[in-house]
């Protein structure tokens, strides 16, 4: 396999011109296990090259204030961004009792030619009229699409009004679709704004023991339900998801908890740091993908809380859940058994994935990022090297400081150092640490190198977006959205597993696409005549 | 049909000398369209004896794109027709975007008839966006006139207009035709404006003198050609329209250097 790998490689930078080629090789890396290996990652797309990335907007309003169930999310731009950013990752909620749910709802400002020439603001002032007016919700968001911020709106002063106004909570993201080189800036935008306008408000809040919050997690086919199910079995209390399935007064409540369990780093990193640094409460990385990582993270849980009631609780809560899928697992495995996969997917999923694919008896070969950073390859060790570039510094950095009221340290100094050594405290690992010899990690896969890799390494499953889904299809290969999980769900914990299991052994052993052969390998595409008087 | 742009720097005396100049060739029996490419709305109050009522933008926003010519197209003095593209007020929305939509709103709507000898674009300020070089760009205006003085800050707007306009002459076919000069009785203003042009690779095409008179009959809401048609300096404007009727030198201009700028105003401007 790895001599196939560097020739693969080796075939895709040779078809490059020689800048972009030294640009494409700094983002991919042929796995040495026993090397300290670096990777180029959040840089500039090339032009040219078909890539797979989101917006800063995108970022923003699709992933991480998209999925707040109880406020209105009003776009303010033209009406595709709203329609595009609505419900496409398939990220659920359900209604609290007494409660509200606009997740169902798309509200745009809609803007026209005449309201870019005369500017949106006030159409959008008659938004906020509308909607507290016909919903009467909790909270608004406003998220700026690109053309916004040419004209200028000014939508942080319109915010600022409304909230006046109307005594609720409007929160304006300046998240123009064309800052940061993909949709990772505009996770940051998000980050910044929940931190400083809403984490921390609800203050009448009363946490129950073991609380936590379950961080970088957006309950896409109902992920969340499934692990909080575990969550209860065991005794935690969860106060908020960030933000899948999530309302304004329990994000308002998360400095409340004991511990942030981090599931998504890239999304929502710069939270769970916030947060350490504003209210003494740290965060540990977990990894709900996979039988092994599930049961790890809870076991890394137990041990931070350290309570023994807790941990056994947590040994038997595993036992129970394992044998009810273990079955299930087995009979899947044997359909799965010795197939590879190549994952391109989010800024964290390419790696959650690996340790179920292993469970199932499937190697990833290839696995990359979209948006992802060096850290999330490399590990966070790797963050004061990152050189800050022209389009990083481009998105605020906010900086917290000491809630003095609320800041309380959760765990002694002491043993916040004992458990780094044992436990993913304040710290992850990233992807490459755990990818084996001879495999290979592209950073920002385009489609040309999807293509000219899915033809070297023949994986049995891609799993990928909606964006090259169907072309490597196309190619006779099985492909999985692993951002939205196409029409199914939900994959992670336990029963996620199994799920998943199921639908990507159907997959592969149904790979209908295989058996149809395109026109032009059947027949020859042109047809023509020799002249007949003219023989010589 | 000749399509005009005129540019310059802001308060030179863009509007005024384009309607007065328009007035001297709607006298010389030329039909005339005036196309007003300011927010402000004011390049056609001359002309009209007063301020346009219903700008292109406004009637869009009022009536969606249900829009009959009637209602944004006056008729004014020797029948030049007057349109105004409007825009937003100060610092909200883009002016420039304006500009493309009223343009492509007037040729949508037939503004642009077989019988019109002239159409001008009296364009706000500097080049300062895209939208503003709307008239000069997709080949709408095929040639521009520049309003300038013999003050430092009007030859350096000069000068960088002329860098868009060589932008736009390289990909279309939009040329220079002149440079006109709106006196600001500057020392050696004369020599200087021809040693400008002539380093643009121009001609100063007219120097039109200062006159108070220009002031009075802008109080009256008139141009001076309407309103005092005896005095010299209406004979100023017919000659300048004479000019431009006649006008044969189109270029691409050649813009110069902040440095040579310079060297030309220490030349003519220190007369000790």
């Amino acid at each position: 396999m790895p001599q196939n790998i560097n020739k693969a490689v080796e075939k895709v930078l040779d078809a490059y011109p020689a800048k972009v080629m030294k640009n494409r090789k700094s983002h991919m890396v042929i796995r040495e296990t026993e090397k300290i290996q670096e990777i180029d990652a959040n840089t500039r797309t090339i032009p040219g090259i078909i890539t797979n990335r989101g917006c800063a907007y995108a970022g923003c309003k699709g992933v991480v204030i998209g999925p707040i169930i109880d406020m209105v999310h009003i776009v303010h731009g033209p009406i595709g961004c709203a329609y595009y950013t609505w419900g496409t990752r398939r990220n659920k909620g359900k209604t609290r009792e007494g409660g509200q749910n606009f997740l169902e709802y798309s509200f745009c400002t809609d803007l026209g030619e005449s309201d870019i020439v005369f500017g949106g603001e006030k159409k959008l002032i008659k938004a906020i009229d509308e909607a507290v007016a016909l919903f009467h919700p909790k909270a608004i968001s406003i998220s700026a699409t690109c053309p916004v911020g040419l004209i200028g709106d000014d939508i942080h002063q319109v915010a600022k009004q409304a909230t006046k106004e109307y005594g609720i909570p409007v929160l304006s993201f300046s998240c123009e679709g064309y800052k940061g080189v993909s949709q990772s800036a505009g996770h940051h935008i998000a980050n910044n704004k929940l931190m400083s306008e809403v984490i921390g408000k609800n203050e009448a809040y009363e946490a129950k023991a073991y609380s936590i919050n379950m961080l970088g997690e957006y309950n896409i086919g109902g992920d969340e339900w499934e692990i909080s199910r575990v969550m209860n079995k065991i005794g935690y209390h969860v106060i908020t998801s960030m933000t899948g399935n999530s309302v304004y007064d329990e994000i308002a409540a998360a400095h409340k908890a004991d511990l942030n369990i981090v599931q998504c780093h890239r999304s929502i990193n710069y939270i769970a740091e916030m947060i350490e640094k504003k209210y003494g409460l740290p965060w540990i990385k977990v990894n709900f993908i996979g039988i092994a990582s599930m049961s790890k993270s809870l076991r890394d849980m137990a041990k931070y809380f350290g309570d023994e009631e807790l941990i056994n609780r947590t040994e038997q809560v595993i036992a129970e859940e394992i044998a009810e899928i273990e079955e299930d697992i087995t009979h899947y495995k044997k359909m799965c058994e010795g197939k590879t996969a190549m994952l391109f997917v989010g800024g964290s999923r390419a790696h959650h994935y690996q340790g179920l694919l292993k469970e199932l008896g499937m190697e990833t070969i290839l696995a990359g990022y979209q948006f992802g950073h060096r850290d999330d390859y490399e590990g966070r060790d790797v963050i004061p090297n990152i050189k800050l570039d022209a389009d990083s510094r481009n998105i605020e950095e906010i900086k917290v400081e000491k809630d003095q009221d609320n800041y309380q340290l959760r765990i002694s100094e002491e043993k916040y150092k004992q458990l780094q050594e044992e436990i993913p405290l304040g710290n992850y690992k990233g992807m490459i640490s755990e990818m084996g010899d001879g495999t290979v990690v592209i950073d920002d896969l385009n489609h040309f190198e999807t293509e000219q890799f899915v033809k070297a390494l023949k994986p049995d499953m891609f799993g990928s977006g909606i964006k090259d889904k169907y072309m490597v299809q196309k190619m006779g290969v099985y492909s999985k959205q692993i951002h939205s999980y196409d029409y199914a769900g939900p994959y992670a914990g336990f029963r996620g597993a199994v799920n998943f299991a199921r639908d990507i052994a159907a997959g592969m052993n149904t790979s209908a696409w295989k058996y149809i052969i395109s026109p032009w390998k059947k027949e020859p595409i042109i047809t023509g005549k020799m002249g007949v008087d003219q023989v010589c | 049909m000749r399509q005009v742009a005129i540019y310059g720097k802001g308060g030179i005396g863009k509007s005024t000398t384009t309607q007065n100049l328009t007035a001297a060739l709607a006298e010389m029996g030329k039909q005339v369209l005036i196309v007003g490419c300011d927010p402000k709305a004011d390049s056609t109050r001359l002309v009209l004896g007063g301020m346009h009522q219903r700008t292109v933008l406004d009637t869009l926003r009022e009536e969606g794109e249900d829009i009959d010519l009637d209602e944004i197209l006056k008729i004014g003095y020797g029948g030049i027709r007057a349109v105004e593209s409007g825009g937003p007020e100060p610092g909200v929305g883009c002016a420039g975007r304006g500009i493309i939509t009223s343009i492509n709103m007037l040729e949508q709507l037939g503004a642009y008839t077989d019988e019109l000898d002239y159409v001008f674009y009296d364009v706000l300020g500097d080049v300062v966006c895209g939208g503003f070089a709307m008239p000069i760009r997709e080949g709408k205006a095929e040639e521009i006139y520049i309003v300038a003085s013999g003050e430092m800050m009007a030859m350096y707007a000069a000068n960088n207009i002329s860098k868009g306009i060589q932008k736009y002459a390289n990909t279309g076919g939009t040329r220079l035709g002149g440079i006109i000069c709106n006196s600001r009785k500057v020392d050696n203003e004369l020599e200087m404006l021809e040693a400008f042009a002539k380093e643009l690779g121009t001609q100063l095409i007219h120097f039109v003198p200062r006159d108070n008179v220009v002031q009075r009959a802008e109080i009256n809401r008139k141009t001076v050609i309407e309103y005092l048609p005896e005095e010299a300096q209406a004979d100023e404007y017919r000659t300048l329209a004479r000019s431009i009727d006649d006008n044969k030198m189109f270029v691409i201009p050649k813009p110069m250097t902040q440095e040579r700028l310079e060297e030309i105003l220490m030349e003519f401007g220190m007369l000790d």
